[in-house]
């Protein structure tokens, strides 16, 4: 319980913290302490176990069937980056309470800051690669919140964008190299993965699955060339700085690969991959940090360089090396974060990072001064600081590194290079910063010491340097023994933590460091002017530029496909379908499958026939608007006999009464349209549709003959014999819709009247006059009413009632059902409109079909949901037989309920659908009062 | 006779097609109608063409597949439900817009499109 406990109180704690925010800047930072200081006392009872080089497990499920799951994992490496992120946390949480302005939004940096503690906690403590991978998302996002957290800034705003872009596609690689690795072990949880490395790495995939998870690991751990981000990422708050982007979410990189080590390291693409990138990033960080004049751009690129140390000694391969590397990442994240924390309390003290001005503040500020120039001593390597332990470690495993081609050479050199650098910019910080003269134009002035407990965070890091330093077997002997057996899998290789080892190579190479950086910095104005001659390359114009670039070509994109013309949109919706078809279609060869044809039944093929001819002339006549809808109208009759005749009662009732509403809706729309279509197309267009229209037709023919000529099974049978025994009707088509299927039916009503009201609205306000007479300007008829189709509709309603009733009643046994009656009840209602009028209609109707569809939908939830109270699931249905006076035994299914709510959400749609454009006239409105009359 | 069944549903597609991809509203619903007649008798004709074999149980010897039935039962009424909207949705375009173009509004060869639009007020 305590593992996911120390994960998410952070989270708790985000939302908690922000409530203290109206209690002053003092009550929030306390607040958001509680849950790093609860996280220390979970993990504290587990020491015991981990110094042994045991692991505490905690698993609950999450989705077993993605191999996903909650699963905590706690070893020796995971406890050192879980105290590095809870100790410095705590530290940046005292810090940002005096580095913060009243002012500013406090509760939002603060709930920022546990989310963020949350998620790396969530990456080191994970014992699940893909719950990892979440939380690795999670640091992204984070962090982009808090570089932005200024985010009047636009430098803020872009260079918080830069890092996600960077860090975010690095994820997605992560995401896709976990998913291969996987794949390959056949489960994401940790354990398993760290056992299969000599599967992982005897696998075809193995190289792409390392290149991704390295892409993701190096992007986070701003490698080369991902490097980019990392300064840009200065923006930030400096608290933000210090604890994400030196000691905690800049290690997340690093972290993965000490993680993986035993799964993934250990061959000849581990070893120049990452060792190479290691070696670039180092001295090229190195290198560019010297030429900075903002006090955290030459921290930030320092810190690229020092990543790229701890990636070259992972990639080395060796045991030792990767002791190293996990010592070194202690070590830096202590100098670097109170290095870091000391250029805020200058920044917060002069108003200005740039070093060109800050001169001489030893006389303003010793205190800090003291601390900062310990911390810097460590990051320069000096001895008896814990900087030179790694450091001296680092230097002796590049003399190890055996590169073939008579390349053993090169390590030891980038090594010392880069160690002269790294000498040449502490001196530069300490010497340029406290000393050199009188401060420039600083826009506070005096400058003087910080508030007492701002420096507290420092001089605690800064006095875990000195311990380290001066004692590292007693202070952090433990703690790196615990971790390295982690990292490593076992087999801890022998090492000492002493300051000293004699006079040896390394140590030469130390000297050689020593006195080429001081000589390099007392040289500096020469350097500057040789490396004034370069170009310097603006990173964010270049990440700018491509990203405008990307911008622009995918509104050229939508521009080319999305014009605005539905007709272009229709067009291209065909296209697209007739290629995907094409491609199995043409290796099809045959498409008269085994069963063969039948033979030709002629009455039926005349009909056909009819349909063919009618079709064809509904396409060619289809400017004429009314003959086209005669013409469909015919096409849609045939439809329904050929329901009729091969065996679907229900659908040819259902065609039969859908073709009568459609047409009369047609007809409806049609008295408010142009009777008659322009010549529009050019005739380079109608051919092009044409040949369109041919591709299609010819291709479902071709796939309607292979289909029906093929054999097949069906899952029918199952309904055929459970219709009578578990839905209690003999109308296999009627139970399937309102038993078996019964929720797809309801779904289905409830898009029927979401349409019908639909239209409700869109017509509810709209006026629209029909044109005065038709297309060849003949007016309307003044006998809107025609007195024989009165005189017979009116008697046609009761009987159109009854039978749409014994449609409804006998449904479930035989054709018929809710659709069916409702239909048919529709149109007998229509037909009223049609020969009476609205007014008159309405006046003896006095329904409103809202209500008829809420009703309806009602019965149908209501029988569905009638089956809970019996302890049956959602639209269970039961029948029984009871007998009727002249109609003998009958059957009643709860069933019928459910079809009852059916039939009533038909009619009301239907009517609510036809009644909404008829009253769009004002003709009917007009006429009816004199038809009262 | 599955050829003519085949022949029937190709050409309900073919005309639908066409008329699916004319400039004006009502041929598009015209064509929308036509396409879906050859939809609903394509799935229809998935449980093959059967006579005399209606799935009501005790009619028949053999029973013809029920469930393309069922499914292209609430397939027509949703198909005249969409139609319906389809419809109105054109009535809509031409009340507000004086106009039955598909497009709402007729293509005029001259006008700028959006995005030069948008470069040239910037």
């Amino acid at each position: 319980m305590s593992l996911p406990l120390v994960v998410f109180l952070p989270f708790l704690g985000a939302i908690a913290a922000p409530l203290f925010a109206q209690g002053g800047r003092t009550a929030i930072a306390i607040a958001s302490s509680v849950p790093a200081l609860i996280a220390l006392a979970a993990l504290f009872p587990h020491w015991e176990t981990l110094a042994g080089g045991g692991t505490v497990l905690a698993s609950y499920e999450w989705l077993p069937a993605l191999g996903l799951s909650f699963s905590f994992r706690l070893d020796g490496l995971a406890l050192l980056f879980a105290l590095l992120i809870l100790l410095i946390g705590l530290l940046i949480i005292l810090y940002a309470r005096y580095y913060l302005k009243p002012a500013e939004n406090v509760g939002k940096f603060y709930a920022l800051l546990l989310c963020f503690k949350g998620s790396m906690l969530g990456i080191v403590l994970s014992g699940n690669l893909l719950l990892m991978l979440i939380f690795w998302e999670l640091t992204s996002l984070t962090s982009f919140l808090l570089i932005s957290f200024w985010n009047h800034k636009q430098d803020a705003r872009r260079g918080a964008r830069m890092a996600l872009a960077v860090t975010g596609g690095g994820g997605l690689a992560l995401l896709a190299g976990i998913l291969l690795i996987g794949n390959i072990v056949g489960s994401y949880e940790l354990d398993d993965v760290l056992a299969a490395g000599d599967l992982i790495k005897s696998h075809a995939l193995y190289p792409v699955a390392l290149t991704l998870v390295l892409l993701g690991a190096f992007t986070k751990s701003a490698q080369f060339p991902f490097h980019f981000w990392l300064p840009h990422a200065m923006q930030a708050p400096t608290p933000v700085s210090a604890y994400l982007h030196s000691a905690t979410m800049v290690k997340a990189g690093v972290f993965l690969m000490a993680r993986l080590y035993p799964a993934l390291a250990g061959t000849e693409q581990w070893f120049y991959m990452v060792s190479f990138t290691g070696m670039a990033t180092l001295l090229i960080g190195a290198y560019v940090a010297m030429f900075k004049h903002d006090l955290k751009g030459l921290l930030a690129h320092s810190t690229v360089s020092h990543l790229g140390l701890i990636t070259l000694l992972f990639g080395m391969g060796t045991k030792l090396a990767a002791v190293a590397a996990v010592f070194h990442v202690i070590n830096h994240a202590t100098f670097k974060a109170s290095l870091f924390m000391a250029a805020g309390i200058i920044d917060h003290e002069t108003g200005t990072r740039d070093m060109r001005q800050i001169n001489g503040l030893w006389r303003y500020m010793p205190h800090t001064a003291t601390l900062a120039m310990v911390a810097a001593s460590s990051m320069a390597g000096v001895p008896l600081l814990n900087g030179f332990l790694s450091k001296e470690m680092f230097f002796a495993e590049s003399l190890q590194l055996n590169l073939p081609g008579g390349l053993a050479w090169l390590p030891p050199l980038v090594a010392t290079l880069a160690g002269i650098f790294a000498v040449a910019y502490s001196a530069r910080f300490v010497h340029d910063v406290f000393f050199n003269g009188k401060p420039v134009n600083l826009p506070i002035y005096p400058p003087h010491e910080p508030p007492r407990y701002m420096k507290i965070p420092v001089e605690i890091l800064v006095f875990a340097c000195i311990m380290v330093g001066m004692f590292p077997a007693f202070s952090i002997g433990p703690l790196l023994y615990a971790a390295s057996y982690a990292t490593l899998g076992g087999e801890v290789p022998d090492y000492h933590l002493t300051i000293l080892h004699g006079i040896n190579l390394p140590l030469m190479m130390s000297v050689a460091a020593f006195v080429g950086g001081l000589l390099m910095y007392s040289q500096r104005q020469k350097f500057f002017d040789f490396h004034a001659r370069f170009r310097e390359i603006d990173e964010k114009a270049v990440f700018e530029s491509v990203v405008s670039w990307l911008v622009d070509l995918a509104h050229r994109f939508t521009g080319a496909i999305e014009n605005g013309s539905l007709q272009r949109y229709a067009m291209l919706l065909v296209v697209s379908v007739i290629a995907v078809a094409l491609v199995p279609l043409s290796t099809m060869g045959v498409f008269v499958g085994e069963n063969g044809l039948s033979p030709v039944d002629w009455p039926t093929a005349i009909a056909a026939g009819v349909l063919i001819l009618c079709a064809i002339a509904t396409a060619i006549g289809h400017r004429e608007r009314f003959i086209a809808l005669v013409l469909l109208s015919v096409v849609g009759l045939v439809v329904a006999l050929a329901f009729a005749r091969f065996s679907a009662p229900d659908l040819a009732m259902t065609q039969l009464s859908v073709e009568v509403v459609t047409i009369v809706l047609l007809m409806l729309a049609l008295y408010y349209m142009p009777s008659w279509t322009p010549h529009e197309s050019t005739g380079g267009r109608r051919l092009r549709d044409l040949v369109l229209a041919l591709v299609a037709g010819g291709g479902m023919t071709l796939v309607t003959l292979a289909m029906l000529t093929q054999p097949f099974s069906s899952i029918s049978q199952f309904f055929l014999e459970n219709s009578k025994p578990g839905g209690g009707g003999t109308n296999v088509v009627n139970v399937i819709l309102v038993d078996f299927r019964g929720f797809d039916t309801l779904g289905e009503i409830t898009v029927l009247a979401i349409a019908a009201l639909g239209i409700y609205a869109m017509l509810k306000d709209t006026a629209l006059t029909p044109p005065p007479g038709d297309g060849q300007g003949h007016p309307w008829t003044r006998d809107a009413h025609p007195l024989m189709l009165k005189q017979i509709a009116r008697p046609m309603l009761p009987l159109a009632l009854m039978v749409s009733v014994y449609i409804f009643l006998r449904g479930h046994n035989l054709p018929g059902g809710g659709f069916i009656a409702g239909l048919v009840t529709s149109v007998a209602l229509i037909i009223q409109y049609i020969a009476s009028g609205m007014t008159w209609t309405q006046d003896r109707i006095p329904v409103k079909y809202h209500n008829v569809i809420g009703l309806g939908l009602l019965f149908a939830t209501v029988a569905g949901a009638g089956s809970f109270a019996f302890g049956y699931p959602f639209l269970t249905s039961t029948f029984d037989y009871i007998s009727w006076p002249v109609v003998g035994k009958f059957e009643v299914a709860s069933a019928l309920i459910f079809d009852l709510g059916v039939y009533l959400t038909v009619i009301g749609a239907t009517l609510l659908a036809l009644v909404s454009i008829g009253r769009l006239s004002p003709h009917s409105a007009i006429k009816s009062p004199r038809e009262k009359s | 006779m599955e050829l003519i069944f085949a022949l029937v549903i190709g050409t309900l597609t073919a005309t639908g097609v066409y008329l699916l991809l004319r400039a004006r509203t009502f041929p598009v619903v015209v064509g929308l109608t036509l396409l879906s007649y050859g939809v609903n008798l394509f799935l229809f004709s998935t449980g093959r063409l059967a006579t005399g074999q209606q799935p009501v149980l005790g009619s028949a010897e053999t029973y013809s597949d029920p469930l393309p039935q069922a499914l292209v039962l609430t397939a027509i009424v949703i198909g005249f439900a969409m139609t319906a909207f389809v419809v109105v949705l054109s009535l809509r375009n031409l009340a507000d817009n004086e106009d039955d173009h598909v497009d709402g509004r007729q293509p005029q060869p001259t006008e700028p499109s959006k995005r030069e639009r948008e470069a040239g007020s910037k």
